[in-house]
């Protein structure tokens, strides 16, 4: 699925988290929000899961509107920062979650329920862990458990925030090489948003360089490098 | 030497001296027995001085009767009504922002640090015979004050804030992020309400639940003033052991006294059963 955000504005209050912004998102492709804390990005992610609504502007979902979409007609896969597990429920629950809220008709057989959650968790690399509680797990158990609850709805897109931001350096660069894999296996168009220019640069087709509610830059990780837009550009890629 | 060392401290570095730990549990064991336990044992002996025949005629009296049977529907209606408000309350201060949050949060508490007397006299003013609301519902045959709707409306005022109070701390810890994941999952309101939402917050929803139950059941000086206490008929068991306590009937008064402080005792042992028999679950999920 490709996605076209057109001058989209959020206002929180008196404050303004984004001045009009567009962007194009080729289908497919594995894009980088990338900032610090405060430039907008994780509300721009927010805005493409139907989590908040935009002051002005309009998201396109494979050229149709989709601003008005609520959050559940959008089925965008959410990682979310803390991945936000479902604390009482068995990590085969959480990933079955998805499945057993679709509407009767369209929701799987309890067989078929317990064929996807398996594949999936087989697909994370952590096939035997469904009986468990997310707070048996170790943080990078969790962040892969949340991914694969996210994918269990067979998205249209993949939406991170910040998906390895509470994870030692290690595990980190594990994930990241896991994240790229699931990327290429499914071919689903993926957002992620991140502080950590090397992980975008690393990780990304297409680095968007956020600040201050404003997109500073859009280019591949080596453009960006070789003839950064700004100052403000060359300054935080250069860390 | 530094092996030696370690090994002549074997305990922990926050573990006070055992002489200070024996005075403080010992402290505490003694005012507890003082306290709680000794005037609980001291209502039970009372009501068992002339033997259990005399403790359960005075309980089977068909005005003890009456006022169980009272207490018991008033705790029935007011905890559910209560459970409900409160869910809805705390769900609203912790999931949304709106303009007089912090009004809605003083009023939630308006009932703690208002007497429960005022709160009674209010009652009596708003719907009393000598209001103008009071006289037409009298009018039309609705009789609220002296009579059991009254005593409805003053229980559910004075424990309205128990379920609330216990919910909003555990609902704002926990924050938005689980509701908002259901949601991107495809879940709509009323799915994520019974499988995210509920579950998380159950032990705190029980645990205002009992407080708000023995509250309703003990309430003494809202509804006193509302009841005009007309016995068999407005009389609930707080009340009905005031009345007989004043006309010298201490058995009954101390036998129906020992029956409400079981009905609390009764409540918090369930509470217990149910921490022991979940307490496996309740260690996973909340170490996350």
């Amino acid at each position: 699925m490709f996605v076209e955000i057109e001058e989209i504005a959020k206002e929180f209050g008196t404050g303004r988290a984004l001045h009009p912004v567009s962007l194009s998102i080729p289908s497919g492709a594995l894009i980088a929000l990338l900032g610090p804390s405060g430039s907008g990005k994780t509300t721009l992610l927010r805005i493409l899961a139907g989590l908040e609504f935009p002051t002005s502007g309009r998201v396109l979902f494979d050229g149709r509107d989709a601003t008005g979409l609520s959050v559940q007609e959008r089925r965008a896969g959410f990682v979310f920062q803390h991945y936000a597990l479902f604390r009482h429920m068995t990590i085969f629950e959480n990933v079955a979650y998805g499945l057993r809220a679709r509407k009767r008709r369209e929701r799987p057989t309890e067989a078929e329920i317990g064929r996807r959650v398996n594949r999936l968790l087989e697909l994370i690399q952590l096939p035997d862990i469904g009986a468990r509680y997310p707070g048996q797990l170790s943080g990078g158990q969790r962040q892969r458990v949340a991914l694969a609850r996210a994918l269990a709805i067979e998205p249209r897109m993949l939406l991170l925030d910040e998906p390895f931001g509470a994870l030692d350096a290690r595990v980190r660069k594990e994930l990241r090489q896991g994240l790229r894999e699931i990327h290429d296996t499914t071919g689903l168009t993926t957002v992620f948003v991140t502080h950590d220019q090397d992980e975008a640069m690393e990780l990304a087709d297409l680095v968007v360089v956020m600040s201050m509610g404003r997109i500073e830059q859009v280019g591949r990780p080596a453009d960006i490098r070789a003839r950064p837009a700004s100052d403000f550009v060359r300054s935080f890629t250069a860390a | 030497m530094s092996d030696t060392n370690l090994m002549t401290r074997p305990t922990p570095v926050t573990t006070e001296p055992r002489l200070a730990r024996h005075i403080l549990i010992g402290t505490v064991v003694t005012l507890i027995a003082a306290l709680l336990f000794a005037p609980l044992m001291a209502v039970f002996a009372e009501a068992l001085r002339q033997g259990w025949a005399a403790s359960f005629e005075g309980l089977t009296s068909p005005d003890a009767r009456a006022a169980m049977r009272l207490t018991l529907i008033v705790a029935a209606v007011v905890v559910p009504l209560n459970a409900v408000f409160g869910i809805a309350a705390a769900w609203a201060i912790t999931r949304f922002d709106f303009r007089g949050k912090a009004f809605l949060i003083t009023l939630i508490d308006l009932p703690f640090s208002v007497s429960p007397v005022v709160a009674g006299l209010a009652l009596v003013l708003l719907f009393g015979a000598n209001s103008w609301l009071g006289a037409w519902l009298i009018d039309h045959d609705l009789r609220i004050v002296f009579a059991f709707p009254g005593i409805l409306l003053a229980t559910l005022f004075v424990t309205f804030p128990f379920v609330a109070r216990e919910l909003i701390p555990v609902m704002m810890e926990q924050g938005r992020a689980e509701e908002e994941a259901a949601l991107t999952l495809g879940a709509g309101g009323w799915r994520i309400f019974f499988t995210v939402t509920l579950p998380n917050i159950r032990w705190a929803l029980l645990y205002g639940v009992l407080l708000c139950n023995a509250r309703a059941m003990g309430e003494f000086g809202a509804v006193a003033v509302v009841s005009g206490k007309i016995r068999g008929e407005t009389t609930t068991m707080p009340i009905m052991i005031e009345m007989l306590y004043n006309e010298y009937l201490s058995v009954a008064a101390f036998s129906l006294a020992a029956a409400l402080a079981l009905l609390a005792l009764v409540t918090l042992l369930l509470k217990s059963l149910l921490e022991w028999r979940y307490a496996d679950l309740l260690a996973i999920t909340r170490r996350h």
